[in-house]
């Protein structure tokens, strides 16, 4: 007789902490406040209850889509230092009850968020998740290096959503915050991937620098900075916009073109040599640049609902 | 036999059902809230 059976390894038995941490909490706070900011923004107010009940859709909503990516990635996350201690790579979570727990909430979030706002918002809600759990994680994440630029509109939705909880449809200010997002996501994470290319390389997902090499990827990377600015400025000449949002968006694009063109420039034996410092600092710097620009927003937002004064540049 | 000790297992079950029980507390406080707002608006409620 063995005793086998009583040293077999422990089951799954997650705490509440565990399920928190499946809903991605980061990515979630980030996907809430650019969706108070589509929603402060928009021209028509709504009750603030009906206000939080709807946000909390949309965070449960992209906490789903989180949860479901963390069930599909699972062999690829045990793998990559970053993503190790994940509840499902690490055991504390059965890789079922994350898929159950996924569409459980993806269903109830898109069905509320029906009920409290209306359909045009939960349309939209129901597409982000399925494109961010299905699009990118389950067909362009391993089989693309245009996996993020593709997958970006998923988290360049949130705003839009936001703008239609609030007046029931999707307007030219919505979409420019949406192409803010979606032009910054490349360069982003770009920058992340050039000083993380090895765990990408290990685990074979086709990041842009293990497809195309380095150099490629710093063209990119100053590409769409470039690319990005006068997207990022525009949103100051429309009904959103004003003086304290053309002042942070001039300074922030400055910053970050020449922050991405320093990035350019460097070969990969300079970056090596100071442990990637000019790549870590373009992509810290880009965590703040898009923080900037939606708080921007929701002081103009402030400043249009306290003096009841136009936009001053508005040409639409 | 009736197990009486109480294992660490337990206390972390404890806790995770409270925290779940509460969640789903927090969820119908939150449909009554929306509700009450909905009627007092006169709004919609219909729900299709």
């Amino acid at each position: 007789m063995t005793d086998a059976s009583i040293i077999r390894p422990r089951e799954a038995d997650p705490e509440f902490g565990d399920y928190v941490a499946l809903l991605k909490p980061r990515v979630m706070s980030l996907v809430v406040f650019t969706a108070i900011v589509g929603l402060a923004a928009a021209p028509s107010g709504v009750h603030p209850v009906i206000a939080f009940a709807a946000l909390l859709c949309v965070a449960v909503g992209a906490g789903a889509s989180g949860a479901l990516n963390m069930w599909w990635d699972a062999d690829i996350d045990a793998q990559m230092a970053r993503t190790r201690g994940r509840p499902v790579p690490s055991g504390r979570v059965a890789a079922g009850e994350a898929l159950a727990l996924g569409l459980a909430l993806s269903v109830l979030s898109v069905m509320m968020l029906a009920l409290f706002a209306n359909f045009v918002a939960a349309g939209l809600l129901a597409f982000t998740i399925f494109f961010y759990a299905v699009i990118y994680t389950m067909w362009l994440k391993r089989a693309t290096p245009q996996n993020i630029v593709i997958g970006g509109a998923a988290g360049a939705l949130p705003p839009v959503i936001g703008w239609a909880i609030a007046t029931g449809g999707v307007s030219v200010e919505a979409l420019l915050m949406f192409a803010l997002i979606f032009m910054w996501t490349p360069p982003h994470f770009w920058a992340l991937a050039l000083f993380r290319n090895e765990d990408y390389r290990r685990v074979g997902v086709p990041m842009m620098p293990v497809t195309a090499g380095p150099r490629a990827t710093r063209a990119q990377i100053f590409a769409y900075a470039a690319l990005l600015a006068p997207v990022a400025l525009a949103p100051a000449f429309t009904q959103v916009g004003g003086w304290v949002y053309l002042a942070v968006a001039a300074a922030l694009n400055l910053r970050f073109v020449q922050l991405a063109w320093r990035v350019r420039r460097r070969s990969e034996a300079e970056a090596e040599a100071d442990g990637y410092a000019a790549e870590k600092k373009l992509f810290g710097f880009s965590i703040v640049y898009l923080f900037a620009h939606f708080a921007a927003l929701l002081v103009e937002a402030a400043i249009r609902a306290a003096t009841g004064a136009a936009a001053p540049f508005a040409l639409i | 036999m009736i197990v009486k000790e109480e294992h660490e297992l337990h206390k972390r079950r404890r806790r995770r059902n409270l925290a779940l029980g509460g969640v789903l507390l927090a969820f119908v406080l939150l449909v009554f809230a929306v509700t009450i707002v909905k009627l007092a608006n006169g709004q919609m409620i219909k729900a299709f």
